[in-house]
């Protein structure tokens, strides 16, 4: 069953270079409260997994600033010009992933599966090194899994199973994410008893949690 | 002209057929609900969870639950649905959206699209745009015509491609232009312009039709007649 902490506490499972996806997608459904803890954290050489950088100043974006982040893999970072600038100057790594892929791709690496074939990317820079597999006469790029050491994720009621609903279109890659890394932690918008969240409408199952964050245990905005 | 974003949001709203399912890019692309033809209902899927995105919240009803692909305040219309980021791929991959309206950096005489990344300068992502001109069955570039007098309808892309072969339309302040087998076909213009000065304005070579129509701005009745959204 999952382990009700803090954000701190939360934060203190990620480590120096450690792989880490965070759920969202421009701030919606990214858990700012645990990112926060992380800025205070410090961890360095990490690898972020998100779907975009958010804007300077917002999630994820405070990782980068404070040069926490080694590598980032997103599909689109055009709304923080802070990760061109470091991008050019060679600061930080950026892998640029079409956004169906990266959704995919994920959801491979936790559904054990050996990757994808798609036709996204054929005929681009996103085909180079890639295999093409031809399958009822049409052609196919070859995308391979994608796990983390890690995924954080949000959801907006949580049960003490750590089973999760989303609110909104809140629920994006952490759907995914939730399922895709050796550790994965949730924070709780709210936390709810059993029966709170109906078993049909369980987006996230509790079996893929290991953490749940309760931001109201003492988050402090960073 | 003025009001050349209008009257290009106008134009591509008339390609679009009551019940489709419509993705549309941040920008001017987005304008394009505001001139949906009468009787045309469109369901507008965002690729970060809706289908059956709504207006613009009114002030003080924004949610942070709920957001549009450029991170702005978003509703979902009653009887839409919010889906995780996989399915809604899926969707796009699996060819249930009927259109797509995007802007471009460049186009060509084949239909190949550039629009995510200028090396060196801009890297903005290619975001959802690589699988939405994969998936997506009709594939729309709505556009201002040059790039300050620069031709973006060019006879080869130069800009790293999003897709090759995947553009069906191109919309514009001077015209329509449709992708065929033999080249670019100016199938109607704008006669604030001459077909001269829309030639000069492109670099690859267009095919003009006996038939090419004329559209004068007060020939699309939403354009005048503004509605609310949707």
């Amino acid at each position: 069953m999952a382990k009700i902490i803090t954000v701190d506490e939360a934060a203190e499972h990620i480590k120096d270079g450690m792989s880490v996806m965070v759920g969202g997608f421009m701030g919606c459904g990214n858990p700012l409260a645990v990112v926060d803890a992380l800025v205070r954290r410090g961890s360095k050489d990490l690898t972020i997994i998100c779907n975009d950088a958010a804007w300077p100043g917002f999630g994820v974006a405070k990782l980068i600033t404070n040069g926490q982040v080694k590598k980032l893999i997103a599909t689109h970072v055009g709304l923080n010009k802070e990760v061109g600038q470091k991008m050019n100057s060679g600061e930080l790594e950026v892998d640029l992933i079409p956004q169906g892929t990266f959704a995919e791709r994920i959801r491979c690496g936790g559904n054990g599966m050996g990757g994808f074939l798609t036709p996204t990317g054929l005929g681009t820079m996103v085909a180079e090194g890639k295999q093409v597999i031809n399958t009822n006469g049409r052609d196919y790029l070859l995308e391979l899994p994608l796990r983390a050491d890690a995924a954080l994720i949000v959801g907006y009621k949580v049960d003490r199973n750590g089973n999760v609903w989303y609110k909104g279109n809140s629920r994006t890659f952490n759907v995914v994410m939730a399922t895709a890394a050796d550790l994965v932690i949730v924070e709780a918008d709210n936390i709810v008893e059993l029966g709170d969240i109906e078993p049909e409408n369980v987006v996230t199952q509790g079996i893929f949690i290991d953490y749940i964050a309760d931001p109201s245990r003492g988050w402090r905005n960073a | 002209m003025e009001n050349v974003k209008g009257y290009i949001a106008a134009r591509v709203a008339m390609e679009l057929k009551d019940g489709n399912v419509v993705n549309l890019g941040i920008g001017l692309p987005t304008m394009v609900v505001n001139y949906l033809p009468e009787g045309v209902r469109i369901i507008l899927h965002a690729e970060n969870g809706i289908v059956g995105s709504g207006p613009k919240p009114a002030p003080g009803m924004e949610s942070t639950y709920f957001v549009d692909a450029g991170g702005q305040p978003a509703s979902v219309v009653l009887g839409g649905a919010c889906i995780d980021s996989a399915t809604s791929f899926g969707i796009i991959r699996g060819g249930h959206v009927d259109a797509t309206v995007l802007g471009a950096l460049e186009v060509d005489e084949e239909g190949n699209l550039a629009n995510w990344i200028i090396p060196g300068k801009m890297v903005p992502g290619m975001g959802g745009a690589m699988d939405l001109v994969t998936g997506a069955k009709k594939v729309i570039i709505a556009m201002e015509h040059t790039n300050k007098g620069v031709p973006k309808i060019l006879k080869k892309c130069r800009l790293p491609l999003t897709a090759p072969k995947v553009v069906d339309l191109i919309v514009t302040e001077m015209g329509v232009i449709q992708v065929t087998d033999k080249g670019l076909e100016l199938i109607e213009y704008n006669p604030e312009f001459t077909i001269e000065q829309i030639q000069a304005a492109t670099e690859a070579t267009l095919i003009i039709p006996r038939d090419v129509k004329e559209r004068w701005a007060t020939d699309i009745p939403a354009l005048s007649a503004r509605k609310s959204f949707l």
